[in-house]
């Protein structure tokens, strides 16, 4: 069932595509529509597989004379990566409501985007995932540069090229894997038990890693996202990231980590005091962590804030996933969804509902603007926001984030320490970007004062607020009740740690 | 070899001589006075139908071979398997070729130029099967010269006539290099057959003859290098498909790509299949059961096209990041495809697994291009140039012709689903499959690294056509054929993507089972 998800996402973007030029609400209601059908699906889909393993979908064959298959299948993980995605594309319409300019387009490249990222979560043979990873890359490229902001072409290029580095990358682990391993088949189960040697694991792993972790931002890779954040139109930055960095930390859970576990065993001597790739990469995570943290801290631009933010919060993920051990692996997994929520609501605030209304990201400007009084509904949306995202306990946050900090205590108390010292920056930048933006007592400039009662902003409309609600509400759900996703993930991991994709 | 086999042999090319002649005919002598617009029309349908009836010769005559004397020591012609694909590739691509000739408007000798496109796809027919060294330069020469008088074909262009004569001075010294290539392997070996000289030559390489047989084989990589544009023997194709008429330069690209490619593999087999043959001469093989991987004229051909893959990959792709007319932007991408295909080509397996990777490689590009083609022709027709800035507002102008054009270069770029995506795969795993050793991993992983840059130069004519705004927002009209043709070719770019297996059991089915 889950996959109808894809192939209605890509017929919806077809459609979109030959719809006449000029309608924009028909497109609109299409693109609604769809996200809705896929994210009703997306939960049937979960709560059907409640308390199951993995369940394939669909397997057909699809290239026999290399033995790549059409593998659809899911299991815990991939359940809540595509509820995720279901959220994530129903918000995104919701906040690009306001796109007039070649509407049809702009939601058949984001349907195509969401069913390659759909796709991606649901494939169980290897050049199925690849394929729909590669998908997702050019309806990116177009989002931002045609409907995005500042230097929206250099971003949306430097987003597409780094993707595109990224996926060569994997594609040469890819092929190597499949030469090496002599195996007649791409499915990720059986070329997890093709026993390829320890050497070759300890260089293939590495290789598809970062492959895969360039599009989950790990420092120093990671430069492309808050210039593809910032320039992206608000649906995009909520998708960008939302899921699609969540692909990339998904490929390095689901490929680099199940097909090549010996890559991460220590070389057999240390160098600095680090003596495997798994270190190597929590060490990465970690300096993620802090250093997204220390430069949201002093961006001028809302935006940029978020940009790092996200940043410092896929350093979570990884962080979790190099834990390697049960509590860790689910607590980055649940930080995916997590994260993929709040930046979705951060991103929504700062680029739609204050940015289309103020025409300015800068903090140093929008703190002559007063928002809190003129815009209340955005400077409460962006506490809710702020807390939620900086750890506060009731929101998904902080379960998230406690079960990364507990599995890393158990792998390396030291990267629990620094990464708990991000955290307090994160509050930090957190408090700064909402005092200045939002709360500032600024003395009123004769232009702010003029504009003030010159021109009330424009009313908060209805997909703002559904939109807002939506995504608000499934951070709460699941900080108050996190069993709702941790029963799906934890057998699911347990499973991937007993023994690759087994 | 007596006349009836040779006429059953290559009845195909007869087929196509015969209406090259035909379409000569009816536009000199029945169609003089009629409207330029009949006449393309009419020379058209005759090759189109020529090239039917070719491929219907392709089709019935099945396996076969031709010997100059009875003997398969001397084989000259074969018929069927990768040979039989790649016929019917260089005859589609031809037929299609032609199809987007209808408006032209580079010349009014259109009974002419469609003659000697099929003249040159004859050519190309030849060295498809051509398995001895007359033969090859024999059938090399008449593709060759056809393509240098259809470079030349517009005659109100200066740089169309710079384009020819660039290209037929660098051609007539490759042939010269490939003759003197030729003369010496046959002074070594004392044949003219490609299986006795890659037999005898391990003969030669023990005897320490190896310095000579290097020279050769350079030689002929030199002469045959010239003909896929790889490096360094790439320096005309820049500028030939810059000037060429646009049906020529998608001529060259394709069709006698595919035709090089096919000759490209027929030596390439014949080199590592060395002991295929070897009981027709009672060459006996002494020792255990594995065979050295590298013998005769196997390593030095390897080394000789590991070498120009490698530089082609580079020099094609960076080459290409700083273009600013998409035809020569095209030339370069060329060059870097030439790059991928001469790696699998230097990995050569035994089995059908390279040579049906190649196909598949090249069968799908020449699709692409001609497309790729297609779409500009269409542009520098209405608006003159050929510049990237050309194809502003492209998806304003036409909505079609816009998407066309994103998908072929997409495919070009190799991104899934799209069938260029799958050719490189497949090209890829092959190489990979006949030596995962350091050396051909390391060159894969150059080649797939070069492939992420190429995205780069195609998202830039991309960029012009659906991000930038438009200068011009007057509609571009094009012929209902014309507009047919390409966006078949990006339906069949979309369905050969999605079912990569399609093609694939079809070059499978020309090979015996194995």
């Amino acid at each position: 069932m889950l996959a109808w998800t894809i192939y209605l996402s890509f017929a919806g973007a077809l459609a979109e595509a030959l719809l006449p030029k000029g309608r924009a609400g028909v497109a609109r209601g299409l693109a609604l529509i769809i996200a809705i059908v896929g994210l009703g699906i997306a939960i049937a889909g979960f709560a059907a597989g409640a308390g199951q393993g993995r369940m394939i979908i669909v397997d057909l064959p699809w290239v026999p004379s290399m033995g790549i298959r059409f593998i659809l299948a899911a299991d815990g993980i991939s359940r809540v990566l595509v509820l995720l995605t279901g959220l994530a594309a129903v918000a995104g319409v919701l906040f690009s409501w306001n796109i007039e300019l070649r509407t049809n387009e702009f939601f058949a490249f984001f349907l195509a985007l969401i069913g390659g990222v759909y796709g991606v979560f649901l494939s169980f043979d290897l050049f199925l995932l690849f394929a729909f990873y590669e998908i997702a890359i050019v309806p990116k490229y177009f989002l931002i540069a045609i409907w995005g902001s500042t230097r929206r072409e250099y971003a949306a290029m430097k987003l597409a090229l780094y993707s595109f580095v990224g996926s060569a990358m994997v594609l040469i682990g890819l092929l190597a894997a499949y030469a090496t391993s002599g195996s007649h088949s791409t499915g990720l189960i059986d070329l997890a038990h093709a026993g390829l040697s320890v050497p070759f694991q300890l260089w293939a792993f590495p290789l598809t890693f970062v492959g895969f972790a360039i599009l989950a931002g790990m420092w120093p890779f990671h430069t492309w996202a808050p210039t593809g954040h910032v320039a992206a139109p608000t649906a995009a930055s909520m998708l960008l990231a939302g899921v699609v960095m969540k692909l990339g930390a998904y490929g390095c859970l689901r490929v680099a980590m199940s097909l090549f576990p010996h890559g991460m065993d220590p070389w057999g001597f240390s160098f600095i005091g680090i003596g495997s790739w798994r270190e190597v990469f929590a060490v990465l995570a970690v300096i993620g962590i802090i250093y997204g943290a220390l430069v949201a801290l002093v961006q001028t631009d809302f935006k940029f804030v978020i940009g790092y933010s996200s940043v410092s919060h896929m350093g979570f993920v990884l962080l979790g996933l190099m834990t390697l051990n049960q509590i860790g692996v689910a607590g980055a997994v649940l930080q995916m969804f997590s994260h993929g929520v709040l930046a979705g609501l951060l991103f929504a605030v700062v680029g739609r509902i204050v940015y289309e209304r103020t025409h300015t990201r800068q903090l140093a400007e929008l703190e002559l603007m007063h928002l809190s009084r003129r815009m209340p509904f955005a400077a409460w949306g962006f506490v809710i926001a702020g807390m939620a995202s900086m750890g506060l306990p009731g929101f998904s946050g902080f379960v998230a984030e406690l079960e990364v900090l507990v599995g890393s205590w158990k792998a390396d108390p030291w990267w629990t320490t620094a990464a708990g010292v991000g955290i307090v920056i994160g509050v930090a930048y957190t408090w700064r970007a909402l005092q200045k933006a939002f709360f500032s007592d600024a003395p009123h400039t004769h232009h702010s004062h003029g504009d003030e009662h010159g021109h009330a902003f424009a009313a908060i409309t209805w997909p703002e607020v559904a939109g807002f609600g939506l995504l608000a509400a499934s951070s709460l759900a699941i900080g108050l009740y996190p069993r709702i996703l941790l029963d799906t993930i934890e057998p699911a991991v347990k499973t991937l740690l007993a023994g690759g994709g087994r | 070899m007596n006349y009836a086999d040779l006429f059953h042999i290559t009845l195909p090319e007869t087929a196509l001589e015969v209406a090259a002649l035909l379409a000569l005919l009816a536009d000199l002598v029945f169609l003089r006075k009629a409207a330029l617009g009949v006449r393309t029309a009419s020379a058209t349908a005759l090759a189109v139908l020529g090239c039917g009836a070719s491929l219907w010769a392709v089709q019935v005559q099945g396996n076969g071979s031709l010997t100059a004397n009875g003997n398969v020591d001397s084989l000259l012609l074969i018929t069927g398997g990768y040979t039989a694909v790649a016929q019917i590739a260089v005859l589609v691509l031809t037929a299609v070729t032609l199809l987007l000739l209808i408006d032209a408007d580079f010349t009014r000798h259109v009974g002419e130029f469609v003659a000697v496109v099929l003249m040159s796809a004859t050519g190309g027919l030849l060295i498809a099967g051509a398995q001895d060294l007359l033969v090859i330069f024999t059938g090399l020469e008449l593709l060759s010269l056809g393509l240098y008088i259809l470079t030349a074909f517009a005659k109100r262009s200066g740089r169309s006539a710079e384009a020819a004569l660039k290209y037929y001075l660098f051609g007539g010294m490759s042939a010269a290099f490939l003759l003197f290539g030729f003369s010496l392997l046959y002074g070594i070996t004392g044949s003219t057959n490609l299986h006795q000289i890659a037999l005898m030559s391990i003969g030669m390489s023990a005897a320490g003859a190896a310095p000579l047989l290097y020279v050769a084989l350079v030689m002929v990589a030199a002469g045959l290098g010239f003909k896929v544009a790889a490096v360094p023997f790439q320096l005309w194709a820049p500028d030939t498909y810059e000037g060429a008429p646009a049906p020529a330069a998608a001529f060259i690209a394709s069709v006698s790509k595919v035709a090089s490619f096919a000759l490209l593999i027929s030596v390439s087999t014949a080199i590592v299949n060395v002991f295929g043959n070897a009981h027709h001469v009672g060459f006996v093989v002494a020792g255990p059961a594995p065979l050295p991987r590298y013998l005769g004229s196997q390593a030095p051909w390897s080394l000789i096209l590991a070498i120009m893959a490698a530089s082609s990959m580079l020099v094609g792709n960076l080459a290409a990041l700083a273009q600013i007319s998409v035809r020569r932007l095209l030339a370069y991408s060329a060059i870097a495809h030439a790059g991928y295909m001469l790696l699998a080509l230097a990995y050569f397996s035994h089995s059908s697994r390279s040579a049906s990777a190649l196909l598949y490689y090249i069968v799908t590009y020449g699709v692409t291009t001609i497309g790729a083609f297609g779409v500009i022709g269409v542009v520098e027709r209405a608006t003159g140039s050929d510049r990237m800035d050309a194809f502003l507002g492209l998806r304003k102008q036409n909505p079609m012709l816009a998407a066309v054009l994103l998908v072929l270069f997409l495919s070009l770029a190799g991104i899934p689903p799209l069938v260029g995506f799958w050719a490189k795969f497949n090209l890829f795993a092959a190489v990979l499959s006949v030596s995962a050793g350091v050396v051909p991993f390391t060159l894969v992983a150059l080649a797939v690294a070069m492939s992420a840059v190429s995205l780069y130069y195609y998202l830039q004519v991309l960029k012009r056509a659906y991000v930038m705004p438009a200068t011009d927002d007057s509609p571009i009209r094009v012929h209902p054929v014309t507009m047919l043709v390409l966006l078949l070719i990006g339906a069949a770019v979309v369905v050969m993507g999605c079912f990569p297996g399609l093609l694939q059991d079809w070059i499978a089915s020309y090979y015996p089972a194995t």
